[in-house]
């Protein structure tokens, strides 16, 4: 029998992850801070909004751009929190999470033969998302002694003539760097001269700690050639919701759509209700969670540096991401024997491109009583293999 | 007071037993900073006592409590603050407050058992000068007090790695 699945599938390597997913099952003390989604509960209005809506019988397909109250609500969300304003009726898709948002974006922008530059290190759906259209993904390394920013420098290194679109997600998973409106400035030349488009990836935004939270296409010179892709699942704790958004100039949009409403129609209508509950009711509550999640940064990050684990202090997402390098172990090694020898749960930073190598991706969105624990084990680990 | 100190009373109100070190850590100040910060604090009566959540109901310490409204007259001069210094001293009275609406003053009274407080609601309360008309309302069960909800709730779960 033939080998019935495509190439272009088949080029996909399998998860880095799907061993440590393994291993970790077979435990029961783990302390997992492996996971990218928030600890929280979904506030409870905006829970209720979605019933309400299911008790009054909303439950057909919407619009293929998503309900018009909801958008409206989008567009006033950019505008007031960004100063970045979208047209919610032509220039909007709400979609089935940022996930999709990400699938549609490339697949509507990338032909095959093009390279698209991804900031490493990046959400691993990234080259995935990239190969699958046919394109070919160019790891642009945003470095540590850059504070893990996009640098102009770093990109233009790798633009060729086939180089058509950057992508980049900033605040970052896995590193937690931010760039700043200034930095995107500083990047803007480079995108224009070279006649880039950027997407990018805002689902973190909410989660800044220090300074102002940005959006790329607040950048005049940006918003024309810019994606903005955003969602509901970090910001309000909604990752299972299935809910996102991305913004584009236009003409843009309008080809992107044609790619939305054949494999989705539309995004699940009760969550949508429910987002239009979190843009109006759900800041308070979204503070709250930033609120915690800085405290538990602080935690996390100054007892880390404490027990021996050289940590930057993040500003952006939910992530610690120490370096390990001088322990003479691979990241990849020292997450497995964390993992088996001190059960306390780490993604290698490597899974995350060439630049995450000798990091590990630590996700403090978990109880700080665990967070202390698994300070306590990584300082034990850090011990045993210091005497060695 | 700043931002700083607003957080080090969030995070004492959440939970008073915290580990100094990690609350420093949390705040992102040394523990020396941290420790004369609530030294102030603690001076101005901004934080005015570290205690413990109990759900006596739970504890089956048969404790019986009740919200008491009271319509009051108030005294020149005065206002409601003198009746209510009064009525503060009383040991059976967990919190006073000066409230809008129909009523002046509520007050959260424990006991024993129901007699107990309808017995000092009848013979301490309603007696004094000032105080034109009382209503004691019952409370049967505590769902949520203080921010903590009383009844166990089984969280969601989540896989041990997402990307």
């Amino acid at each position: 029998m033939r080998n019935f699945c495509s190439e272009r599938v088949r080029s996909i390597p399998p998860s880095g992850i799907r061993k440590f997913f393994d291993i970790a099952q077979e435990m029961d003390d783990v302390i997992s801070l492996g996971v990218g989604e928030p600890d929280f509960d979904t506030p409870w209005n905006i829970r209720e909004a979605a019933i309400r809506s299911i008790e009054q019988g909303q439950t057909a397909y919407t619009s293929n751009t998503g309900l018009l109250e909801l958008r409206q609500e989008i567009q006033r969300y950019l505008e007031e929190s960004f100063g970045v304003s979208y047209d919610y009726r032509s220039e909007m898709i709400v979609t089935s999470g940022a996930s999709e948002a990400l699938d549609i974006v490339i697949r509507g922008v990338v032909d095959p033969g093009d390279d698209v530059l991804v900031a490493d290190p990046s959400y691993i759906a990234y080259c995935s998302n990239v190969m699958l259209a046919g394109g070919r993904p160019v790891q642009v390394p945003c470095l540590e002694k850059d504070k893990f920013r996009l640098t102009p420098e770093a990109i233009q290194e790798k633009i060729t003539p086939k180089t058509k679109v950057l992508l980049c997600n900033f605040p970052n998973n896995p590193s937690g760097a931010v760039m700043s409106k200034d930095d995107y400035k500083a990047i803007a030349d480079v995108v224009v001269d070279n006649d880039l488009l950027l997407v990018s990836d805002e689902i973190y935004t909410e989660l800044t700690y220090d300074g102002q939270k940005t959006a790329a296409a607040s950048v005049d010179e940006l918003w024309e050639r810019t994606i903005t892709i955003n969602g509901f699942s970090k910001a309000f704790s909604m990752t299972g919701w299935r809910l996102g958004y991305l913004c584009a100039p236009r003409e843009i949009a309008a080809e992107i759509l044609k790619i939305h409403q054949y494999v989705m129609l539309s995004a699940p209508t009760g969550a949508q209700y429910a987002g239009i509950e979190a843009l109006k009711n759900g800041m308070d509550a979204c503070k709250e969670m930033v609120q915690e999640f800085r405290v538990r940064r602080n935690l996390f990050v100054n007892g880390l540096n404490r027990a021996g684990l050289k940590t930057h202090m993040p500003s952006g997402a939910f992530y610690a991401f120490p370096n390990v390098s001088e322990f003479g172990l691979s990241d990849e090694v020292f997450a497995e024997r964390l993992l088996k020898e001190h059960h306390v749960a780490v993604v290698p930073g490597s899974v995350f491109g060439d630049a995450g190598k000798d990091h590990l991706r630590c996700s403090y969105a978990t109880s700080r009583d665990d967070l202390m624990k698994a300070v306590e084990r990584i300082e034990e680990f850090i011990a045993d293999i210091s005497k060695n | 007071m700043d931002d700083k100190d607003r957080l080090i009373l969030t995070l004492l109100e959440e939970d008073c037993k915290v580990p100094v070190e990690s609350l420093a850590d949390m705040v992102d100040l040394t523990k020396e900073e941290l420790l004369s910060r609530i030294e102030v604090l603690e001076k101005d009566r901004i934080i005015q006592k570290y205690t413990a959540c109990v759900d006596w109901e739970k504890a089956g310490e048969g404790v019986v409590a009740a919200i008491v409204e009271l319509k009051v007259s108030p005294e020149r001069d005065f206002g409601y603050d003198k009746i209510a210094e009064r009525l503060a001293r009383h040991r059976q009275v967990k919190s006073l407050r000066l409230i809008s609406g129909a009523y002046d003053l509520e007050l959260l009274v424990v006991g024993k058992n129901i007699h107990e407080i309808t017995r000092f609601v009848a013979e301490q309360v309603a007696p004094l000068e000032h105080v034109r008309e009382t209503g004691t309302i019952l409370i049967m069960k505590t769902y949520k007090d203080n921010g903590i909800e009383y009844f166990e709730r089984k969280s969601g779960e989540r896989l041990p790695y997402s990307l």
